[in-house]
C-alpha cells in the first residue's frame, strides 16, 4: 500500500466542499462555481484513471494522521468507479440544474448538492466504519435539504419522513459499529476483515447495520419512504437521490459483506436479501405500471431496479458481485437521465400526468429521446450497460448453479418495458408538431440525452471497468 | 454485573425504547425526540464498555456523533415547523 | 484500420450514420434527406458487391470489440452474411425510393427515414454477426428500430398493433438471451463456426441441450412468424406501406428466419442437430406453418393481411428448408429467403400502389384495376405467379428444392405439404389476378389521386417492376453464375462439407 504524494484522490473531497462553501457565500456565481468543480473532479479522475491498475488501490492519510484517530482515504478500483459514476451524473445533473433553478432556488440548491458531491465522493473513498457512519450523515443531511427545496406540502412531508428513516437507519449502522469496535478494537475495514469470524456476535452487528442499510437503500419492504420522497424533489434532484444517493448504502453494505462475510458459509442471509430483491423487481415494477403521474413511476422503478443488485448475495460469486456493480452503474446513468427528461416533460406541460401526456413528447423530441434511450438500458437491451450487466448477472447466476435468479433480470426487463413503452407511446400521435415555440430550453434537452446517450453506449465501454475489477473482490 | 456490561445494556434499552417512539408515535416531534434518545442509546453502547485507561476513540466518535445528531435534529425541526406552517391549524 | 479491415464496419455505419444525421433534419428538407438516404443506400450497395467478390474469392473479414468478459462484439462475413446483407442492400436502396414517393408530404419524415435507416443498420448487423452474442445484440436493436416505425401513424390503432409487436418481439427476445446465456454457460463460446460448435464443446446431456435449442428456435420463431408466435404480423398491417413491405422481405421476418438457419447451421450444426433429434419437429412445426398461413390467407378481404398471412407461410419455406437438414433442401430453404423477399416486396409495393392511388384496401375493391394501373397489376401478377411456384419464376426454384430435398431426405411428406400450399396460393392468389384483369371496373374508385397520364408516381411504379423482373430473372436466369441459386449452393456446399 503506496501513500501517494499529490493527493489527486483528495480532490474529489476538497473541491466540492470548497465550491460548496464558495457558492454559499456568493450566490450569484453559484453555477458557474458548480461546473468548475464539476470539470475539477472530472480532471483529477482523469489523473487517477491511467494509474489505475489491478490490486489493493493505495491510501492516503488525511493531513498525515494516521488511523485510528486520523482518517484515512482508500482508494481502489471499485472506489475509483463509484467515484466517475457521480462524476458522470454530477456534470449531466450540474449542467441540468444550472438552467432548472433560478434566484433564491438556485442560490440554495449549489450549496447543498456540492456538499451532497463531497461527502459521496468522501464516502467512496472512507476505508473506516465510523467515517462511512459520518459521511452517510452528511449524505443525508444534504439529499433531505435538497428534497425540500421547492417547498410545498408533499416534498416536505416527503423531506421530513426520508430524513426520519435516514437517521433511524444511521443509529442502526452505528449500533453495529459499536458493537464491532467493542469486539474487535479497530474501525478499519480491511482490519477487521482479517480479525472477524463469521460468529454469532458478528452476525448480529452485520445483521443490525444490514437493517439500517436496507432501509436507506430502500430495499423491499423498507422502500416506503422513496417514492415520495424522491417524486416530490425537483427533477435534479430525484436523478442525484435515484442514481447516486441509495447507491452509497449500498456501497456500504457491500464493503462490509464482503469484509465479514466468507464465501461459502452460511446462505441463509444471502437468500434472504436475494428473495427480498426478487421481491423489490416485481413489486416495484408493478406498482410503477399503476402510477398516473410520470414521477413516482420512475421512482418505483427505482425500487425495482435496486432489487436487481440483491441478487448478487445469493449468488456470492466474484462475477455475481461485478455484475451488481455494472448494473449499479448503468442504472445511476439512466435512472439520472429518465428522472431529467420527466422534469422537462412535466416543466413544459405543467402537470406529469401520464394520460394526459399526448402530443407533449413531440414537442421535445430530444427530451422524449433521452427518456427512451433511459428505458432501454433500464430494460436490459442491447448494447446499453445494462445489458452487460444483465447479462453477467444471469451468467453467474447459472455459473454459480443457482440459474433461477437468472430468470428475475428476464421478467424485470420485460416488466420494465411495459412501464416505459406506456409512456413512448404518448410520442407517437397523429397530430403533426407544428412551429411551436419550446417553453423549456434546449439545454435541459441535451443534458438529460447526453446521460442517456451515456448509459446506452455504456455496454460498449463496459470493458473498462472491468478490466479494473479483474480479480476482485 | 460490571459497570461497562450495565451501560450497554442500558444503551440497548435507550435504543429500543427510542425506536418504539419513532414507529408507535405519531406527532414528527415526539419522533423526533424518540430518534435522539435512539442516538443516546447507541452513543453509550459506543463508550460504555470502555475501561481503563480510557479510550479515545469511541469519546471522538460520541462527540462526532453528538454533532451529528444536533444538526440532524435541527434540520428535523426545521421541516415540522415548515410542515406545520403550510398547515394551518392542526 | 487496413482498408480491408474498415469493409464490414463501413457497410454497418452506411446506414447508421445517415440515419443519425436525418433524425436532426428539419422536416422541410426534402433534398437533403432524400439525397442522405440515396447516397447512404447506392453506397451501400457497392460496398456490399466489393465483399461478395471478396467473399467468393474466399477472403475473410472480421473485426472484433470486447464486450463481455469472454465474449467479444464480432462482424464477419461468410457466404450466408452475404446472401442476406446483399438481399439487404438491394431492397433497402429499392424501399428507399419506393418511401420516399409514398410519404411525399406526409409528416414526420425525418423520423420515419432516421428509424428507417436503424432498421437496415440492425439488419446488416444481423447478417455480418460472427457470434451469437452479436446477433442477439443487433436482433434486440431491430425491434427497438422497427416500433417506431409501426407507430409511426400515431393512431389508436397503430398504437396497439405497436403494444402487440412489443410484447411479441421482446418476449422473444428475452427467450433468446435466456438461451443465449444458458449456451455459453454450457460451452464457453458462442462463435458462429461452419458446424456449429455445440457438438465439440457440449458435455452437457441432450436434454439441456435439446431445452436450449427450443428456447432459442422460440425466440426467433416469434419473429420469424411461426405458429403460434405469428400474432404480431398481420396487427402490424396497420404500418404505411414501405415499412410492410420491409418488415415483410427484408428486415425482421428474415431476421428470424436468418437466426434459425445460423442456429442450426452454425450453432449446433447439422449433424448435430440430427442427432439431437429437433430437426424433425422443427420441419413439422414449420409445416404445420405453411399450411395454416395459407389456409388463413384465403378468408382475408384485406389485401394486406392477405399478404401478412401468406408471408407467414412462405417465410415457413426457408424453416422447412433449414430443418430438413439436407444439402438440397437446405439451398431451397436459403434461395427461398431471397425469393420470397423479392417477390413478397413486390406485392407489397403494389398494395402500398393501390392504396395510395386508388384508395384500395380490399380485395373486393380491386375488379377492373388491371386496366387502370396495368404496370402494377403486371408486377404484382408477376409476383403472385412466383409465390403459386409457377415455373419459370423464382418461387418455382425454390419449391423445387425443397421437393427434391424432401425426397433425398427420406421426408417425402414434404411434397403433400408443398402441393397443398401451391394449391391454396392459387386459391387466394389466382381469384385476384381474375377480378383485376378480367373483371369491369367500378364506376368510381374509393379515393382516387391523379398523377398526370401516368398509372402513378414514377416512384412508386420503379421498384414494383424492378423487384417484378428481379423474379423473373432469378428463375429464367437461375443457373447464372451470380444467381441467388448459386449463391446458396456455395453455402451448402461450404456447410455440408463431406
Amino acid at each position: 500500500m503506496v501513500s501517494w504524494s499529490l493527493p489527486w484522490e483528495a480532490v474529489p473531497v476538497l473541491l466540492p466542499l470548497t465550491g460548496a462553501v464558495l457558492t454559499f457565500l456568493w450566490p450569484r456565481q453559484a453555477a458557474a462555481v458548480g461546473l468548475a468543480v464539476a470539470a475539477g473532479i472530472g480532471i483529477s479522475l482523469a489523473a487517477l484513471v491511467p494509474e489505475m491498475t489491478v490490486g489493493e488501490g493505495w491510501r492516503h492519510p488525511v493531513g498525515g494522521w494516521t488511523a485510528p484517530l486520523g482518517i484515512e482515504l482508500h482508494l481502489d478500483a471499485l472506489a475509483l468507479i463509484m467515484l466517475i459514476m457521480t462524476a458522470l451524473v454530477g456534470l449531466g445533473v450540474s449542467l441540468h440544474a444550472r438552467v432548472w433553478f433560478h434566484g433564491r432556488q438556485a442560490a440554495r440548491f449549489w450549496p447543498l448538492w456540492l456538499s451532497l458531491w463531497a461527502a459521496l465522493d468522501a464516502l467512496f473513498l472512507a476505508a473506516d466504519l465510523f467515517n462511512l457512519y459520518v459521511t452517510m450523515e452528511l449524505i443525508g443531511l444534504s439529499a433531505v435539504a435538497m428534497v425540500a427545496l421547492a417547498g410545498g406540502r408533499g416534498a416536505l412531508e416527503g423531506a421530513l419522513r426520508y430524513l426520519l428513516v435516514s437517521l433511524a437507519g444511521s443509529l442502526f449502522y452505528l449500533l453495529g459499529v459499536a458493537l464491532l469496535f467493542h469486539g474487535f478494537g479497530t474501525l478499519d475495514l480491511a482490519l477487521l476483515a482479517q480479525r472477524a469470524d463469521f460468529t454469532p456476535p458478528v452476525m448480529i452487528a452485520l445483521g443490525v447495520m444490514a437493517g439500517g442499510l436496507l432501509l436507506k437503500t430502500a430495499l423491499f419492504p423498507l422502500h416506503f419512504w422513496l417514492p415520495d420522497a424522491h417524486a416530490s424533489a425537483p427533477a435534479p434532484v430525484s436523478a442525484v437521490l435515484s442514481a447516486l444517493v441509495v447507491k452509497a448504502s449500498f456501497y456500504v453494505l457491500l464493503r462490509l459483506w464482503l469484509a465479514l462475510v466468507p464465501a461459502g458459509v452460511a446462505p441463509g442471509p444471502g437468500l434472504l436479501l436475494g428473495g427480498l430483491g426478487v421481491a423489490a423487481v416485481f413489486w416495484g415494477g408493478f406498482q410503477a405500471l399503476r402510477q398516473s403521474r410520470l414521477k413516482p413511476m420512475v421512482a418505483y422503478s427505482t425500487v425495482a431496479q435496486v432489487g436487481y443488485l440483491f441478487l448478487a448475495f445469493p449468488i456470492a460469486t466474484a462475477a455475481g458481485w461485478r455484475a451488481a456493480i455494472l448494473l449499479l452503474l448503468a442504472h445511476a446513468l439512466a435512472k439520472a437521465a429518465m428522472f431529467l427528461a420527466a422534469g422537462n416533460l412535466l416543466r413544459h406541460a405543467g402537470h406529469d400526468r401520464i394520460a394526459g401526456l399526448d402530443r407533449i413528447p413531440q414537442r421535445l423530441p430530444l427530451t422524449i429521446t433521452a427518456f427512451a434511450l433511459a428505458g432501454v438500458s433500464l430494460m436490459g437491451l442491447p448494447p446499453s450497460g445494462g445489458f452487460v450487466g444483465k447479462w453477467m448477472l444471469m451468467e453467474a447466476a447459472m455459473a454459480a448453479g443457482q440459474w433461477w435468479w437468472a430468470l428475475v433480470p428476464l421478467l424485470g426487463g420485460l416488466l420494465t418495458a411495459a412501464y416505459v413503452f406506456r409512456v413512448i407511446g404518448h410520442a407517437f400521435t397523429p397530430a403533426p408538431p407544428g412551429p411551436v415555440a419550446r417553453s423549456i430550453d434546449s439545454r435541459l434537452e441535451w443534458a438529460a440525452l447526453s446521460l442517456a446517450v451515456l448509459a446506452v453506449l455504456s455496454g460498449m465501454l463496459a470493458f473498462w471497468p472491468l478490466g479494473w475489477l479483474e480479480g476482485w473482490p | 454485573m460490571s459497570g461497562g456490561v450495565l451501560f450497554a445494556l442500558a444503551g440497548i434499552g435507550l435504543f429500543v425504547l427510542g425506536l418504539h417512539a419513532l414507529i408507535l408515535r405519531t406527532h414528527p416531534l415526539r419522533k423526533v425526540l424518540g430518534l435522539n434518545i435512539m442516538g443516546s442509546g447507541a452513543f453509550l453502547l459506543l463508550v460504555a464498555p470502555a475501561g481503563m485507561p480510557p479510550d479515545p476513540v469511541p469519546q471522538a466518535m460520541v462527540i462526532t456523533g453528538i454533532v451529528v445528531a444536533v444538526s440532524a435534529t435541527a434540520l428535523a425541526l426545521v421541516l415540522t415547523v415548515r410542515l406545520r406552517e403550510t398547515d394551518g391549524e392542526r | 484500420m487496413t482498408p480491408e479491415n474498415g469493409l464490414l464496419p463501413a457497410i454497418v455505419l452506411s446506414s447508421l450514420l445517415p440515419g443519425l444525421v436525418i433524425f436532426f433534419l428539419p422536416e422541410a428538407r426534402v433534398a437533403v434527406r432524400t439525397t442522405l438516404n440515396l447516397v447512404g443506400a447506392v453506397l451501400k450497395l457497392l460496398l456490399v458487391g466489393v465483399l461478395m467478390q471478396e467473399v467468393l474469392a474466399g477472403r475473410v473479414f472480421e473485426n472484433r470489440w470486447p464486450l463481455l468478459p469472454g465474449i467479444d462484439l464480432v462482424l464477419h462475413a461468410d457466404a450466408l452474411s452475404v446472401l442476406f446483407v446483399t438481399l439487404s442492400a438491394v431492397l433497402w436502396l429499392v424501399t428507399t425510393v419506393y418511401a420516399i414517393g409514398y410519404l411525399e408530404g406526409s409528416p414526420g419524415r425525418s423520423r420515419f427515414f432516421g428509424f428507417f435507416s436503424l432498421c437496415v443498420t440492425a439488419t446488416v448487423g444481423i447478417a455480418l454477426a460472427g457470434n451469437l452474442l452479436t446477433f442477439l445484440l443487433f436482433y434486440e436493436v431491430l425491434t427497438l428500430a422497427t416500433y417506431p416505425l409501426i407507430v409511426h401513424r400515431g393512431t389508436e390503432q397503430a398504437r396497439r398493433a405497436g403494444r402487440v409487436y412489443l410484447f411479441y418481439t421482446l418476449g422473444g427476445g428475452a427467450l433468446l438471451l435466456l438461451g443465449t446465456v444458458g449456451l455459453y454457460r454450457l460451452t464457453g463460446t458462442l462463435e458462429f463456426m461452419p458446424e456449429g460448435f455445440v457438438g465439440q464443446h457440449a458435455e452437457a446431456g441432450k436434454g439441456v441441450l435439446s431445452a436450449v435449442f427450443v428456447l432459442l428456435v422460440t425466440g426467433l420463431g416469434v419473429k420469424a412468424a411461426l405458429v403460434p408466435l405469428h400474432g404480431w404480423l398481420p396487427q402490424a398491417m396497420v404500418a404505411p406501406a414501405p415499412v410492410s413491405a420491409l418488415l415483410h422481405a427484408v428486415a425482421v421476418v428474415k431476421a428470424g428466419a436468418f437466426g434459425i438457419v445460423r442456429v442450426v447451421h452454425d450453432v449446433f450444426g447439422v449433424a448435430f442437430s440430427l442427432s439431437l433429434g429437433v430437426t424433425g419437429p422443427l420441419a413439422l412445426l414449420a409445416a404445420v406453418t405453411i399450411v395454416y398461413g395459407s389456409l388463413r390467407a384465403l378468408y382475408q378481404d384485406d389485401l394486406k393481411r392477405r399478404l401478412a398471412f401468406s408471408t407467414v407461410s412462405q417465410v415457413a419455406y426457408i424453416t422447412l428448408g433449414v430443418a430438413l437438414a439436407g444439402p438440397v433442401a437446405t439451398v431451397g430453404g436459403l434461395v427461398h429467403l431471397v425469393h420470397q423477399g423479392v417477390m413478397k416486396i413486390t406485392l407489397f409495393f403494389c398494395a402500398g400502389n393501390l392504396a395510395e392511388t386508388l384508395g384500395i384496401h380490399r380485395v373486393s375493391e380491386m375488379h377492373g384495376v388491371g386496366r387502370r394501373m396495368p404496370w402494377t397489376m403486371a408486377a404484382f401478377t408477376v409476383a403472385a405467379l412466383g409465390m403459386i411456384g409457377a415455373a419459370p419464376l423464382a418461387g418455382f426454384v425454390s419449391k423445387w428444392h425443397l421437393g427434391l430435398g424432401g425426397l433425398e431426405t427420406g421426408q417425402a411428406w414434404v411434397l403433400w405439404v408443398l402441393s397443398a400450399s401451391s394449391l391454396l396460393n392459387m386459391l387466394y392468389f389466382l381469384p385476384i389476378l381474375y377480378v383485376a384483369w378480367f373483371r369491369p371496373p367500378p364506376p368510381v374508385w374509393p379515393q382516387e389521386r391523379r398523377f398526370g397520364r401516368r398509372e402513378t408516381a414514377l416512384a412508386l411504379l420503379f421498384p414494383p417492376l424492378f423487384t417484378a423482373l428481379l423474379t423473373l430473372l432469378f428463375g429464367l436466369l437461375a443457373g447464372a453464375p451470380f444467381s441467388p441459386l448459386n449463391w446458396a449452393r456455395l453455402i451448402a456446399e461450404r456447410e455440408y462439407v463431406p
